[in-house]
């Protein structure tokens, strides 16, 4: 009994040591990673908002998709978060001022993103290019022969 | 031995390869019309490389059924005491595996496509076997320079290293092997548009011979991709059914460019029009499908399918990759000139709502492509960026809307020319579905933007789709056309599964005492107990909750968590229940200090039909396989007969008249 109590402090006291990452795997899980608000809205709020966050230490998973304990650390971050009022969008940028761009799941337009807003838009102009030049003029019989 | 057998097999298939390559090659050398001499190896060789490459999978297998310890690639990834499916199974749940399975399959359609198809001109076939052979010739060089899977180890293992709990499922039966065939069945679709450009024989009859290959790919894509989809949703613990990971995108990708083929070959057979079209989608499918293959095989990615990280390697199927679609664009370019346009037609034809849908098709397309590679652009310079869904939703949004809208339309329309006036009723009925079910959608509740649009969407798609079958005697309409109905009609289906999941889902997260009843919708769940329970390899502990709904007789559901022992790893089992207007999806998580145990349970209304959608539209592929293939037996048949009668007739008039 003692050697496991033993065995616990040092790990806690590891777990300080390390980043603040890797902190919460040695420990529970904070209460709001496994539960929800009590009000719907606010859940419904955290629950859009986790959606669109990437969990850091997984591979293409949302923080809402994942049982690493870091992404049951950042729900938890998110839950009380909104319970303390804060908005979604201001939860999102403490998390990118924190964590970078690489968390968000929705990027928005910035010095390293705009190509991804740009080339949609010249697609769209390809595409009506693309459609007039085979659709638009109206082809005469005469060209069937071809 | 075996394994030995198995690396002989795959040279001697390689060397085939070459066979077949320069063999194919020279039918372009022979005059119009001649056969050349040298031309001849090529049918058989592809025959014998599929049975060898074919035959090399066989002993691969062999080898993780027997778990030959001796061999490092088994030694890595099986385990002696795992389950026999398992075994079996796991031969391609791993790098080395998975790309000699992705060899033996485009082997065999290679062998196939040699051994069965005779209706097209020698020349042609002679060009397309030879880039069927080169196509191969790479892949057997990647697996026998940089991935042999027949390694032998110095020393056997004691033990094997076991294989990833994750894919430790019926799901690893299914999903890869069809998504596989469907990729690399697109390789006969490349090689056939490669042989029919550089010998210029872009044209109907061709067409036919592409037409069951791309719907046969097409087809075991969408399969690869439904089953997929619902694997990951059951498995990974967490009710999600598409994460827009890149390896999803990867599989999604192909086969958008497959339906876009798919029904622009059945244009070209049917009209005549849109040559250049179909060789360009032929060319940018398998182009698509060997993208998802270096995506997925090289180890760019980090995500939670792959399991290969190897630069090296990377760099291989890189080089490849310019190779091949680089090649293939550059004789594009060069002869596309050569063929010419084809048959006109006018906007509102349907032609025209095929053009238009293939253009948004690829624009889709373009928008995965983009949101797929840019984050690993960035990641070469340092810069980390996520895309996830609250870009590609919005963003192909923008294409699919007005997609879904001509798809609706486009089968009523006439070939060649149509006046919109005659679909006067169609569209206003469509419309009018279209409004009063978006109308509909939003009084029930508050619904976000995209899945309000996908419920009226599909509410008139479904409208639509069997609109083709108004007036028509149902008895005579032609197998194809009920396939064509039934996979629109899928498509509806998918979408209405896709919008419900989106808009109604319902979620309940708690802790939960023994005894203790959370609600979720309709359905209360009471968690009766938890005890520990053990498979094979693995142990776990068990939930029991009865789950009742409305308050009628509960039923049992049993999620696990699984601790594997070997590798060491945890996953969860998540239980479902079905019901015909969705699921519920239970979770059980976490012991808490207290002595409470975390249970997360979902309601998704309809979701299933999501998947019931996708197996619809596979279907509706079958039919269209089925018909199209009686209706050219039928006609080569008639005109076979149609020829031994003229030929009688000639030897009659021939014949001198016996006189009276």
């Amino acid at each position: 009994m003692i050697r496991t109590d033993v065995i616990r402090a040092l790990l806690a006291l590891l777990a300080m040591l390390a980043m603040p990452i890797s902190a919460q795997d040695a420990m529970p899980p904070a209460p709001y990673a496994y539960n929800q608000l009590e009000d719907p809205a606010q859940e419904a709020e955290a629950a859009e908002l986790m959606a669109t966050l990437r969990c850091l230490k997984c591979q293409s998973q949302s923080i809402a998709d994942s049982d690493a304990p870091m992404a049951g650390d950042m729900r938890h971050q998110v839950r009380s978060r909104i319970l303390a009022g804060e908005s979604p969008e201001d939860i999102r940028a403490w998390l990118i001022a924190r964590y970078g761009d690489y968390v968000s799941y929705n990027p928005t337009i910035s010095a390293s993103t705009w190509p991804l807003f740009a080339i949609p838009v010249l697609l769209i102009l390809i595409v009506a290019a693309v459609l007039l030049r085979r659709l638009g003029k109206r082809r005469s019989d005469t060209g069937e022969a071809a | 031995m075996i394994a030995e057998i198995g690396l002989a097999a795959l040279w001697l298939a390689a060397a085939l390869a070459v066979l077949q390559m320069v063999s194919g090659a020279f039918a372009l050398r022979g005059a119009e019309g001649a056969i050349n001499p040298l031309a001849m190896y090529a049918r058989p060789a592809a025959v014998v490389q599929a049975f060898l490459a074919v035959l090399a999978f066989a002993m691969l297998l062999w080898a993780f059924m027997v778990t030959d310890l001796s061999i490092k690639l088994v030694a890595n990834n099986s385990h002696s005491m795992k389950p026999m499916l398992y075994k079996i199974t796991g031969t391609w749940g791993n790098h080395e595996g998975s790309m000699l399975l992705w060899v033996g399959v485009l082997a065999l359609s290679g062998g196939l496509l040699a051994g069965l198809e005779r209706r097209l001109p020698e020349r042609t076939m002679g060009a397309t076997l030879a880039v069927q052979g080169f196509v191969a010739l790479g892949f057997y060089a990647f697996l026998l320079l940089s991935s042999n899977p027949f390694e032998r180890l110095p020393v056997p293992a004691v033990e094997g290293v076991g294989l990833n709990p994750l894919l430790q499922d019926i799901g690893l039966a299914i999903h890869p092997p069809t998504l596989y065939a469907g990729y690399v069945g697109l390789s006969v679709a490349f090689s056939l548009a490669m042989g029919a450009l550089l010998t210029n024989q872009v044209n109907p009859a061709f067409a036919r011979v592409m037409r069951p290959w791309v719907l046969g790919a097409w087809v075991l894509l969408t399969f690869g991709i439904t089953a997929g989809s619902y694997w990951a949703y059951y498995e990974l613990g967490w009710g999600g059914w598409w994460f827009w990971d890149p390896v999803e995108n990867a599989s999604l990708m192909p086969w958008l460019a497959a339906t876009a083929l798919m029904h622009s070959v059945a244009v070209l057979a049917a009209r005549d029009a849109l040559r250049t079209w179909t060789i360009m989608l032929g060319v940018l499918a398998f182009s698509m499908s060997m993208l998802g293959t270096f995506l997925v095989r090289s180890g760019v990615l980090t995500s939670v399918h792959a399991f290969a990280v190897d630069p090296e390697r990377g760099a291989f199927i890189l080089g490849l990759l310019g190779l091949y679609i680089g090649g293939a664009f550059t004789i594009f370019a060069l002869r596309a000139g050569a063929v010419s346009e084809g048959k006109r037609f006018s906007v509102s034809s349907r032609e025209g709502a095929l053009v238009f849908n293939n253009v948004m098709l690829s624009a889709i397309l373009a928008i995965v492509l983009l949101g797929t590679l840019y984050p690993l652009v960035t990641e070469a310079f340092d810069v980390r960026v996520s895309v996830g869904p609250p870009y590609f939703n919005p963003a192909s949004a923008i294409f699919a809307i007005p997609m879904f809208l001509v798809m609706a339309v486009g089968p009523l329309l006439r070939w060649k020319e149509d006046k919109p006036a005659r679909l006067q009723f169609e569209v206003s009925l469509i419309a009018a579905v279209l409004i009063s079910a978006i109308a509909l959608a939003s009084v029930v509740g508050d619904i976000p933007f995209l899945p309000l649009l996908g419920l009226g969407l599909a509410a008139a798609l479904a409208v639509a789709a069997a609109l083709p079958l108004k007036g028509r005697k149902l008895t005579r309409v032609p197998t194809a056309t009920w396939g064509m109905v039934l996979a629109h009609f899928g498509v509806a289906v998918s979408l209405f599964g896709m919008a419900c999941e989106g808009a109604f889902t319902q979620e309940r997260l708690a802790a939960v005492a023994p005894g203790g009843t959370e609600q979720v919708g309709d359905f209360s769940v009471t968690l009766q107990n938890v005890a520990p329970v053990a498979g094979p390899n693995w142990t776990a502990i068990e939930a029991r909750l009865a789950v009742s709904r409305n308050g009628g007789e509960p039923v049992i559901l049993t999620p696990q968590a699984r601790n594997f022992w070997s590798p060491a790893q945890a996953t969860s089992e998540s239980a479902l229940l079905t019901r015909w207007d969705g699921q519920l999806y239970a979770v059980i998580g976490n012991q808490a200090e207290d002595g409470r145990w975390q249970i997360r349970v979902w309601w998704k209304p309809f979701v299933t039909f999501i998947w019931y959608g996708g197996l619809l539209i596979a279907l509706g592929g079958v039919l269209a396989i089925a018909g199209r293939v009686r209706v050219d037996v039928k006609r080569r048949t008639a005109t076979a007969m149609g020829d031994v009668r003229r030929a009688d007739l000639e030897a009659l008039n021939a014949a001198p008249m016996p006189a009276e």
